[in-house]
């Protein structure tokens, strides 16, 4: 695997592969010595051309913890503003000296046309581009979910027999993509739960279940709850009428928690709207993993740049 | 200057000889006279000038991607002996003057006759109406009236110009897309949006513009032309248009006769296209649309882009493919080779009807004794790998490039004057050489 691009390229070996390194990384994240030697003199270039503090801190921290170099570049007051191309941006980045290329972008497909295209030959990350993918953060949702639902049995397994309701604005969430597909390889069973407005057409193949309202879901006693961001100038656009008619409907309130079975978890990719999609005494309580997510997204990002670090030898 | 074509199969039923002389057919059946030129076309079909309704010549203001000149010659070796230059260039054909100078342009090439589409609306922009009086009456006399490219989405606005347009005797060309409903819109709405993450382009955008525009033509009695139809939704819309009487007429391109929106999935900016690609089921009601009458003609949509404008991302790509090269290759493959149409069908959708919706002259009575020698030769036994070696404009954007197609325009005559000789083209300089 020189690239990832999507969790759609991940078969479930591969995926549980990545899941179980990312167990050894989260491990050595807990030794005096933090780091391991492994991409020591190799660069990676953390490139966002859409502004993501918590993204590009965590793979900069998986990179410095594999004793690489890292450079960033963001957009903002760069040639970008000027008019250069995302190929001509990439090509100078990487003509600089950059083994990796970790890449935030507005536009879908922006990862997959820089590979397909050969515009650089370094290993590509998507971190991100536009509404389609967010590989690595479904890695790290996957190995959220296997290691507070399974503890010690974790290692090895996938996630057969997990039910997990997605819910909120899936149509413009490269979460919920990346989200739905590799919960699929790994055996999960995934519904969505969101007004129709939200919903993109065209999804009956993706093997999702989808239901209008939160409450719905929640009968089915799900595993896992992810609540999706919900971006305010959704309301304007006319998906759904105002912030108090969302969350009484599809917000995960106190109320909807203690419906749930106390083993179940509440994930959030972050960053929150308290008191919208999420209560803030939810995203505080025992069954949140928003702090294991995080913590997790290093390892996770540790995993990721070690298997494509693989492809080299 | 007497030329003799021999044996050729005359939009592919029975084969004759044709004698052209001084740009016009004077006699056809046995020609037994010495002619200066003899051209054999044993084994090829004969068919009328093809005659295109909508093609984007880039000049003035494109011209890193076509002019006048070589969207001419694309056109001519493609078989094509008239074509309608789309008015959304820069500066917009909004008025007289520029519609007077595209048609000259095209009557210097030389290739090709060169019809101006006049807009509908001043630069495009859907607010006023543009000066459709003066450019019908100016020495171009424009009949089409389009803002392609962009819709006409004012219903108000539809409707005046409807009856302006209609006048001076013109037609209004209709780009049916819902504008509020396709904001950022990059790729047909479905699974393959869906799975990309890209903006999907519904075909109820399309559909409900149509609907509404065919009432809007009944209503003030005009002539409506709609430009690349791509959905079978918008079929049966036409279809019970024309049921009802309404004076309706409509289009559909090559590519929307043979490509799907799968072909996105590979995330090549060279199928971004505007209408986008649609699912196969509306491919084949496509088809059957044009075999059963309800679509009248293919029209290729050649738009030509600088390869920069390709070599990025999907959202950052222009719309658009060149089409004038390739057009008879893919009607071929997708209409007459699966059965849906005949050859003489095929002179039909791609000469006589466009012609006659255009009001292009010398097309109404074709290859018979008194017509204009607008003639095109095509070998339909040959096949061949499609690649940039066919494609005479100055763009490359083909979506066929490494597809094997069926056909080959072997021979183009505009008015008598051979625009292609033996499957080449004929040079600027030695075509107008007396």
């Amino acid at each position: 695997m020189k690239h990832l691009l999507s969790t759609r390229d991940l078969s479930r070996d591969d995926a549980v592969a990545i899941l179980d390194t990312a167990l050894d990384m989260a491990e050595v994240r807990q030794r005096d010595v933090k780091k391991l030697p492994t991409l020591r003199g190799k660069t990676v270039a953390n490139v966002f051309f859409e502004d993501s503090t918590r993204t590009r801190l965590s793979f900069e921290a998986a990179a410095l913890a594999l004793s690489a170099d890292v450079t960033t570049f963001t957009a903002q007051g760069s040639s970008v503003s000027k008019g250069e191309s995302l190929k001509d941006t990439l090509q100078t980045i990487e003509a600089m000296g950059a083994d990796f290329i970790v890449l935030r972008h507005q536009h879908s497909g922006a990862a997959q046309a820089v590979v397909d295209n050969r515009w650089v030959d370094a290993h590509m990350i998507n971190a991100g581009d536009g509404t389609h993918e967010h590989p690595t953060q479904a890695l790290l949702d996957a190995m959220t979910m296997r290691s507070r639902l399974k503890g010690d049995a974790a290692r090895g397994s996938d996630l057969d027999d997990i039910s997990i309701t997605i819910v909120g604005d899936v149509v413009h969430s490269r979460v919920a993509r990346s989200n739905a597909w590799l919960l699929h390889t790994l055996g999960a069973s995934v519904t969505f739960a969101a007004p129709r407005t939200l919903i993109p057409r065209g999804i009956d193949h993706w093997g999702a279940k989808v239901v209008d309202t939160l409450d719905e879901a929640l009968d089915e006693r799900p595993d896992v709850v992810m609540c999706l961001r919900i971006q305010r100038e959704r309301m304007s656009s006319g998906f759904f009428p105002s912030e108090t008619e969302y969350s009484t409907v599809w917000g995960m309130t106190p109320a909807r928690l203690a419906a749930l079975p106390d083993t179940s978890i509440v994930m959030h990719p972050g960053p929150m709207n308290r008191g919208l999609e999420i209560a803030g005494s939810v995203a505080d309580s025992a069954q949140s993993t928003v702090t294991d997510q995080v913590t997790n997204g290093v390892a996770t990002r540790m995993a990721v740049l070690y298997h494509l670090m693989g492809a080299d030898s | 200057m007497s030329i003799v074509i021999r044996g050729a199969s005359l939009c592919g039923e029975t084969s004759a000889d044709i004698l052209i002389e001084n740009g016009v057919i004077t006699d056809v059946g046995t020609v037994s006279v010495r002619a200066t030129r003899v051209i054999d076309a044993n084994g090829l079909i004969a068919l009328p000038g093809l005659v295109d309704l909508h093609t984007h010549l880039r000049e003035p203001g494109g011209e890193g991607a076509e002019t006048i000149l070589s969207g001419s010659r694309a056109a001519a070796s493609g078989g094509f002996t008239a074509v309608h230059a789309m008015a959304n260039t820069n500066p917009v054909a909004d008025n007289a003057n520029i519609v007077e100078r595209v048609q000259e342009r095209g009557r210097q090439a030389g290739y090709v006759e060169v019809r101006p589409i006049g807009a509908v609306t001043k630069n495009l922009e859907g607010e006023q109406l543009a000066d459709i009086g003066a450019m019908a009456r100016s020495t171009a006399r424009v009949t089409v009236f389009s803002d392609d490219g962009k819709c006409v989405g004012d219903s108000l606005l539809m409707r005046r110009a409807l009856e302006y347009v209609a006048t001076f005797g013109g037609v209004v060309a209709q780009h049916a897309q819902d504008p509020r409903l396709t904001i950022d819109a990059l790729v047909n709405e479905g699974p393959v949006s869906a799975d990309l993450g890209l903006r999907g382009w519904p075909s109820v955008a399309e559909e409900s513009i149509i609907a509404r525009d065919v009432l809007l033509a009944e209503y003030v009695g005009a002539r409506l032309h709609i430009c690349h139809l791509s959905t079978a939704g918008s079929v049966d819309v036409i279809r019970w248009a024309k049921k009802r009487g309404i004076a309706v007429t409509a289009e559909v391109t090559p590519h929307h006769l043979m490509l799907t929106d799968e072909t996105v999935r590979s995330n090549s900016p060279i199928f971004k296209v505007n209408p986008p690609l649609r699912t196969a089921e509306d491919v084949e009601a496509l088809r059957a649309a044009v075999a059963d009458g309800t679509i009248d003609i293919v029209a290729t949509d050649h738009a030509p882009h600088a390869s920069a404008t390709k070599d990025c991302t999907w959202h950052d790509a222009s719309f658009g493919m060149v089409g004038l090269e390739s057009a008879l290759p893919v009607v071929l493959a997708t209409l007459v080779e699966p059965g849906h149409v005949s050859w003489k069908d095929v002179a039909r959708i791609m000469s006589t009807t466009p012609a006659t919706i255009g009001r292009v002259h010398g097309y109404d009575a074709p290859l018979v004794v008194g017509s204009p020698a607008h003639i095109t030769l095509v070998d339909p036994t040959s096949r061949g790998t499609w690649s940039t070696d066919r494609l005479e404009g100055l763009s490359t954007n083909s979506p066929y490039l490494g597809i094997e197609l069926p056909g080959r325009i072997v021979g183009t005559l505009f008015n008598g004057t051979e625009t292609v000789v033996d499957g080449t083209l004929v040079d600027a300089e030695a075509l107008r050489k007396p």
